[in-house]
Order: C-alpha cells, then structure tokens, then sequence
C-alpha cells in the first residue's frame, strides 16, 4: 500500500469480485449436493398430498436436509395460507 | 497388477483435456512406463489429432466393446514411444454405444496386457461418457481454468467424483484427486484480471498438482499433432512434466507462475 493509494481509489480488480461470487455460489451448491435428487419429486408428491387438505403454493414447501457431525436431518415446512383453519377441508384459499 | 486408471476430466469443454491427456501419457511413457490413453468422447474424436495418430486408426473404443475388433487391433502404438498406445473414439452418433459393462472389460483386458496406466479421455459435461470415464478410476485430474464457469463446474465434477464413481459405490478409498489449473496468465493475475493459484485452491478447498501457462506452443504443438509436454524449449511442456512427476510422487515447486521480466533485447526490440 502506498501512501498515494487512498487519492487513486480504484474499481475492485475483477478477479476479487471472482473469488466472491464463486466463494458464495460454490457453498451454496455444495450445501445442496448430496441427496438433492429425490427432493424436488418429493417436494411435488407433499404438495399432492397437503392439497387434499389445504390449499397450498408449491413456493409454501420448503425442504432442506442438513448434515450435523454425521447425521442427517431433513427439515419440511409448510407455510399454511392465512385463512386455513386446522381440520378443515380443502378451504378455498387465495 | 493391474493398471492405475487416471480420469482427465473438467466438467466445462475447452479447458485442455485432451491437451492434458496427450501430455500426461506421454510423460508416463517417457518415465518407462506402459501407457495406454482412451478417448471417451464417443462421435467426437480428437485425441488421435492431437496424438497426431490420426490417419492410423482402424479400430476404436466401441468395435472393441462390441467385440467387432480385438483390444490389440484397436490399439495404436505411438511412432515415438513404444509404451504408449492410443485408443480412439469411436465416430458413431450412438451415444448408448459406451457400457459400463464394456468399459469395464476392455480396461480389464488393458491390465492384462501389463499396462501401468490407462489415462482416460472424458468428454465435457456430466453426461453418460463423462460418467463413463471417470466410474472406474483411481485417480481423477481436474483441468481447471482460472475461470469462473470452469471453477464451478469442476466444483460439481469434484463433486461427483466422490459419489458417482466405483470407489465411492463401494466404499472404497477414495479417488485420489488432482486438480490442474491450465491456460494461467501470471501477468493477467499480477494485474488482478484472473484468479490465482491460490484463490482457486481456496475456492475448491483442493491444491493443485500443477499449473500449465497459457501458451502460444499448446496450439503449435496441436497443429502438428505432437502433445506439448515433447516441447521441452516451451513452458507449458515442462509444466507438463513436472505435473508427470508430481502423479508419480516426486516433489517439485510450482513454476512459471511470475511474469516474466523482458531481457535487454527484447526491451529494445521488442517481442
């Protein structure tokens, strides 16, 4: 760093804006990698199966599995529409 | 003894694997050892162009898997090393012409024709030959660009390379994996235009076996059909080399990896 550095800021050199986005996107696929195949099947088959009931989005299911020290852990959430009441069926929902 | 397979495979296309395959036979030749090299990319050949074989293939890979030709008839020997042998693709629009069941028998076949090593060609992508090439190997080298489509994609192939292959089904060692950073511009990353060495090896989580400099003699040495690592006045083929005795255990450092500072001469007169 010289002392006439701070006046000449310059653009960040792009092999630094490389590095991040490859940093950010190759953990983001490397999280994902592992048993991902059978999860989007199994995302549309929960969605079948929860329509019966509720009136879902597929964008309401959300699945991930989680590595722990050797476990596995398979995480659903369903994000119920506003006016869906338990034990109801099938409601008509925006 | 059976052979030591080495997959050269990357994932994106046009990143050097079939620069490197030619080059890393080659260089196992030269060190004694019998050495046979396939090219898996089933209806687009190119090995044997840049073996410079090409007007010598009768047989390739697919008559041998259907039992059209023998492993012996398929087999090129090389005009300069008699331990290193060429087995071209096959130029058929069949993409289910490969098998795992036949790989498997003619790299069977390789081992018990006392060969070392079997360097296989993987074609681009993560499709049926490039499963094909890498499911049997012990060890894989990654041909990497200082890129970013070409560092995410060896992510994935890396990826693969731990699940999807013969070692990974059952439970074996691992594939040993080697990752090879080609087409480096020293001068491009002194500048802060490309990735360097170090910031690929941080983002793959992987050091490399090598690093070949981007060079004007790759292309020369393919248009005359004699793999690079045999231009021994050129940077690119010592890397090469030294990539060779890396894979068979010797240590070397890394070279090449500075600008090059122009001489007097070439100052003045420029070049």
């Amino acid at each position: 760093m010289g002392i006439l550095d701070f006046l000449k800021r310059r653009p960040e050199p792009s092999a630094v804006v490389a590095k991040e986005r490859l940093r950010i996107i190759v953990a983001q696929e490397r999280s994902t990698r592992g048993a991902p195949d059978y999860l989007p099947l199994l995302r549309n088959e929960l969605l079948e199966v929860i329509k019966k009931y509720v009136h879902v989005d597929i964008e309401a299911i959300n699945i991930n599995v989680e590595r722990d020290s050797g476990h596995e852990i398979l995480e659903l959430s369903v994000a119920l529409p506003e006016n869906s009441k338990p034990g109801s069926t099938a409601p008509v929902a925006g | 003894m059976t052979a030591e397979i080495i997959v050269v495979t990357s994932g994106k296309g046009g990143v050097g694997k079939t620069t490197t395959s030619a080059s890393l036979a080659t260089g196992l030749a030269i060190q004694g050892k019998k050495v046979a090299v396939i090219d898996f990319d089933v209806g687009l050949r190119n090995l044997d162009l840049i073996m410079g074989c090409e007007r010598r293939v009768v047989y390739d890979f697919v008559n041998v898997v259907h039992g059209e030709a023998t492993l012996k008839q398929a087999l090129i020997k090389d005009k300069r090393y008699e331990t290193l042998y060429v087995l071209a693709a096959s130029q058929t629009r069949d993409k289910d012409a490969l098998t795992q069941e036949g790989v498997e028998k003619v790299l069977q076949g390789l081992s018990e024709e006392g060969f070392d090593y079997v360097v296989c060609d993987s074609p681009a992508g993560i499709e049926k030959g490039a499963h094909l090439a890498m499911y049997f190997a012990d060890h894989a080298v990654v041909v990497v660009n200082p890129e970013v489509s070409s560092v995410r994609d060896s992510d994935r192939i890396l990826g693969l390379l731990s699940s999807k292959t013969r070692r990974a089904e059952k439970g074996e060692d691992a594939i040993k994996q080697h990752l090879l950073l080609t087409r480096y511009n020293p001068a491009r990353v002194a500048v802060g235009e490309m990735l360097s060495v170090k910031d690929v090896e941080d983002i793959l989580g992987i050091s490399v076996v090598g690093v070949i400099p981007e060079s004007e003699n790759v292309l020369a040495a393919s248009n005359s059909g004699v793999p690079v690592i045999l231009d021994e006045t050129s940077h690119a083929g010592q890397a090469y080399t030294d990539t060779v005795a890396r894979l068979l255990g010797e240590e070397r450092p890394l070279r090449f990896l500075e600008v090059q500072k122009k001489g007097f001469f070439q100052r003045v007169f420029g070049g």
